[in-house]
């Protein structure tokens, strides 16, 4: 994907683009007061004397937060500024309460780390590329306007205003659409992994500002265009996509790329022109006078350092070593819950040379089966160690495959242990060779052309009398008990 | 006895005359409600709130009665109305505020209101606390008590931003107010009316439930008759609050009890850049006066060197407007205060429209100076450079504290000015500010104490000012100049 061009009229165009993803700070409360932030509450429920930027009113910053933006960025290899401060970002908007947005400008709190993205996440063999980092800041959310309400005025609701974000900029390392999806991917699987942003994109927790430019092999940096706000991998994507291809046919027809913020219409699948350089705003940043730098101890790195879970680069390649293949480790660590309920199951399995076989159950059966009963593996039916369970009858040859397939069935509707349901349908598999030679007798006895024509060199007809003989047993046979028996009994 | 008698007592001689059982809170309240009532002309309260003070009285009796009334049970004060009072307007003495009544109290009101006080009503200001005379108050002039010398009678100025609690105090309406100081809007008023006002060092009190006019410079303060009196006030409304980051979590000293005005072992630094060109003699010659004075107490008088002094106006008047063009965006019309709608217009016709009509001339000049200085390709002229500028005044001090203990100073250029006289000037208005900016940039304690009277029989102040937290030493050095002043002058009742 490194290699991704569009090609124009006039030749080859590179793409060049680079993300601000704006990431809602999971917390209670909000960055400078002690409103709560949950979603879907009725407007203004949670809104506090700040939030409504009252006279006389003072932010206090929340500790959460900020312990949560060096725990993202530790998460990220990223440089953790010591000494950071809060700048105001100076705007009218009703959507503004205070008139100015506490944000970051100059010192933010974490600098420059990377983040390694894999072209196919499934393919271990695809390339991985390195996309910078440039720093990420705290800031606060802004409210919402509803024009729907009233026919010639517009609503405010400020449930949001001064809910805590983490702006996470990158380099402009990004060098196709696909990169650029892949590297959001990966960024909300970090965040969930590290707790810090719940990477919900459908409402709103995760969204991104988009720069994209083109240019010609070698060439510099194009002038770029910033697309607001775009609220999903897809979108950003077709975004992206869209405004390249606008760009390079605006480059082509002899015009020039006029540097512009753009909004994405989902529907249409366009961009479209929302303000001009000309038409920024001079936000007249500058220390926010209500706030006190912010110092980080070495006691306070070190427990946000000692809070952080292993991580999904590290997690794979632990799988990796366990026996687990490169694909099922991918998809095993791509979500931080598939990956906590595939641990889980390992700890209460307890026999590490048994990750392939459980990885494979989990991919297979489990992903299979929450698929068609439409659950997230939260809500499965099926608990880790009751997985673990049946797996373990698997390898003591309690179980055949066939068998362990019927138990798994019954686990999903009834949510039962495994070891209860075989006792109850009967449903153990047998390696009695006395009862499984009785059977085989009976099927021989039952087959005599069969039998002679095998006896006479028709060897496929092996396969006939292992069904034969397991349809009698119910599936319950040991497969390779029923096999080694009948070979013999067929001489 | 008598109302005039009771609204002629400090604070002190309050609080101990109510628990010795001379006389009730409710006698005391009544008497200074009466007071207020009767000052009409001054139009130094905005809002009176007679219940308010009257329910405090009447709690402070029944806390007598059952033996442990609470320090400052008795007391009846006024609060300028820059502090959010629960349930009471609030304005900032500014037009976009009109109706506003805040749904909490401020931290420092809440503290008093806690130690007994009860509040007599609101006062005036300079709108925002934006002015050196309380003429920018959307609510009028406040006049002060006193009157020249000359018997023309001409309206004079209690000072600024807090004009109305200067004159308050002055014309014996309450013992005590609040003020607050955001470049010398307590100590300048305080000189101009002959009375004592103490601002702490910056942190000292909550700003939480204050009007913001300039963040980094706002800070709360009592002005009362006497330097006994801003101590036990201050002592009331200092202390930590969780709600204002830039809060001092420091203990708050016993002043009252610790204070004195035996100097000996004390340095006193006389700086020699605040001996300014065209100062009239009268305030040379006090300012001579206070050195003899505090000689007298025992102290060691010291020449010093603030080389940066001259920068200070400049430097105050870039970040206290910086910081409004801010701090005043919140007033938009649309969630509290006054909102106008052109008919056809939409959101930024609304901002416009309310903004022009609700602040006034002066809040409009400083919004405009501070939008301008942090504008892009300005910021680093101006901005950044009275950041900078405004480190070296503090350097200068810290330099200074090496030699001394306390600096004194006069605390304003002159006596009171008439209404009107300089208000077509804002240059010469903001030169009122040339001795109080530079301590309120370095976020450092001070006070001015009535020392004298000038030829017109006007009061003049002088000021001292002190080490960060070291409120002590400016109380003690006050106290040591009151001692010796003798300060009984008050100004004759005509209102």
């Amino acid at each position: 994907m490194a290699n991704y061009i569009i090609e124009g009229d006039t030749g080859p165009w590179e793409l060049v683009i680079g993300l601000e993803v704006h990431a809602q700070v999971t917390s209670n409360a909000k960055l400078f007061s002690g409103a709560a932030t949950s979603f879907g509450a009725e407007p203004n429920a949670q809104v506090s004397l700040v939030d409504a930027a009252m006279p006389g009113m003072l932010p206090v910053v929340n500790g959460e937060c900020v312990k949560q933006a060096v725990r993202t960025g530790l998460a990220l290899g990223a440089e953790i500024h010591r000494w950071s401060r809060f700048d105001r970002k100076n705007y009218f908007y009703a959507d503004l309460p205070q008139g100015y947005q506490i944000s970051q400008l100059y010192h933010p709190i974490v600098g420059e780390g990377a983040l390694e993205v894999q072209a196919d996440e499934k393919n271990p063999d695809s390339a991985v590329r390195s996309i910078g980092i440039e720093r990420i800041h705290l800031e606060q959310d802004a409210g919402k306007l509803i024009h729907d309400q009233h026919p010639t005025m517009s609503y405010v609701d400020l449930n949001r205003s001064g809910v805590a974000l983490m702006e996470i900029v990158s380099k402009p390392d990004m060098r196709s659409p696909e990169e650029a999806g892949a590297y959001v991917k990966k960024l909300r699987s970090i965040l969930r992994y590290v707790g810090s942003c719940d990477g919900n994109m459908e409402e709103g927790s995760m969204r991104a500002d988009v720069n994209v430019s083109v240019r010609k092999a070698n060439a510099p940096f194009g002038t770029r265009c910033e697309i607001k706000n775009v609220n999903s991998v897809r979108f950003i994507q077709a975004a992206i996509e869209y405004e390249a291809r606008r760009q390079i046919e605006v480059l082509e027809g002899g015009g020039a790329i006029v540097q512009e913020t753009r909004l994405f219409d989902p529907d249409r699948g366009e961009t479209r022109s929302l303000r001009s350089k000309e038409d920024a705003h001079d936000y007249r940043y500058f220390p926010d006078p209500d706030l006190l730098p912010i110092e980080l101890s070495d006691e306070f790195l070190s427990e946000c350092r000692d809070s952080l879970p292993e991580l999904p680069d590290a997690k794979r390649a632990r799988y990796a070593g366990l026996g687990v293949s490169a694909y099922n480790a991918a998809v095993l660590t791509a979500e931080v819950e598939t990956a906590r309920y595939f641990d889980a199951a390992l700890d209460a399995l307890a026999r590490p040379e048994l990750a392939n076989d459980a990885a494979n159950w989990v991919v297979a059966e489990l992903f299979g089966a929450l698929n068609r009963i439409g659950a997230n593996v939260e809500a499965s039916p099926v608990a880790p160690a009751q997985a673990a369970s049946l797996l373990r009858l698997v390898a003591d040859g309690t179980l055949s495959k066939t068998l362990a397939k019927q138990v798994a069935e019954v686990m999903f509707e009834t949510g039962g242990d495994p070891e209860k349901i075989v006792e109850e349908r009967g449903l153990r598999q047998t390696s009695d060779t006395g009862a499984i030679e009785a059977v085989i007798a009976q099927v021989l006895a039952a087959n005599e052309t069969k039998v002679a024509e095998y006896r006479g060199g028709k060897d496929k007809l092996f396969g006939f009398f292992v069904g034969q003989t397991m349809k009698a047993m119910a599936g319950k046979g040991n497969p390779a008990v029923v096999n080694e028996l009948l070979k013999k009994a067929l001489g | 006895m008598a109302g005039a008698e009771l609204t002629d007592l400090t604070v002190a001689g309050i609080r101990d005359g109510f628990r010795r059982g001379d006389f009730s809170a409710r006698e005391v309240a009544e008497a200074f409600v009466a007071a207020v009532d009767g000052a009409d002309a001054l139009n130094a309260f905005l809002v009176k709130t007679p219940d308010h003070a009257l329910a405090a009285a009447d709690a402070a009796d029944r806390a007598r009665s059952e033996g442990a009334p609470p320090p400052l049970s008795g007391v009846p004060i006024g609060i300028k109305d820059l502090f959010a009072t629960q349930g009471v307007p609030t304005t900032a003495g500014s037009r976009i505020l009109e109706g506003f009544v805040p749904p909490y109290e401020s931290s420092v009101t809440a503290r008093l209101f806690a130690a007994g006080a009860g509040m007599l009503g609101k006062l005036n200001m300079d709108q925002f606390a934006m002015g050196s005379s309380n003429e920018t108050s959307a609510y009028g002039d406040v006049l002060s008590p006193w009157r020249r010398g000359d018997g023309g009678n001409a309206p004079l100025t209690p000072g600024g931003s807090s004009g109305g609690s200067a004159a308050a105090v002055a014309a014996r309406l309450a013992p005590g107010v609040t003020g607050t100081d955001t470049g010398g809007s307590i100590r300048q008023p305080a000189a101009f009316v002959g009375i004592t006002g103490l601002k702490p060092t910056y942190g000292r009190c909550s700003r939480w439930g204050i009007v913001a006019f300039a963040s980094s410079l706002d800070q709360a303060g009592p002005m009362a008759q006497d330097v006994r009196d801003c101590a036990i006030l201050l002592e009331a409304m200092s202390g930590f609050d969780p709600k204002d980051s830039t809060s001092l979590d420091a203990p708050v000293p016993a002043w009252e009890a610790s204070m004195s005005g035996d100097l000996r072992s004390k340095r006193v630094g006389i700086p020699a850049e605040y001996r300014m060109d065209g100062m009239p003699a009268e305030i040379e010659r006090l300012w001579e006066q206070g050195k003899a004075w505090l000689r007298d107490a025992g102290a060691e008088i010291v020449d010093v060197s603030l080389p940066h002094t001259k920068y200070a106006l400049p430097t105050y008047y870039i970040i206290a407007p910086a910081e409004a063009s801010s701090n005043l965006a919140r007033y938009d019309g649309v969630r509290y205060g006054l909102r106008v709608t052109p008919g056809q217009g939409g959101l930024a016709d609304m901002y416009a429209e309310t903004r022009a009509a609700g602040f006034g001339d002066e809040v409009k000049r400083r919004i405009m100076i501070g939008t301008y200085v942090l504008s892009a390709g300005f910021y680093d002229a101006y901005f950044r450079k009275a950041q900078q500028v405004r480190a070296l005044i503090a350097r200068d001090f810290e330099q200074a504290w090496e030699k001394c203990d306390v600096l004194l100073t006069p605390t304003a250029p002159s006596a009171a000015f008439a209404l009107g006289e300089k208000s077509a000037d804002p240059i010469a208005m903001y030169l009122n500010d040339v001795f109080t900016v530079p301590s309120s940039l370095a976020g450092l304690p001070a006070i001015s104490v009535p020392a004298g009277l000038d030829g017109q029989g006007l009061p003049l102040g002088l000021q001292v000012i002190g080490r960060a937290l070291d409120e002590q030493g400016v109380i003690d050095a006050g106290l040591a100049i009151e001692e010796r002043a003798g300060f009984a002058a008050k100004p004759e009742k005509w209102w």
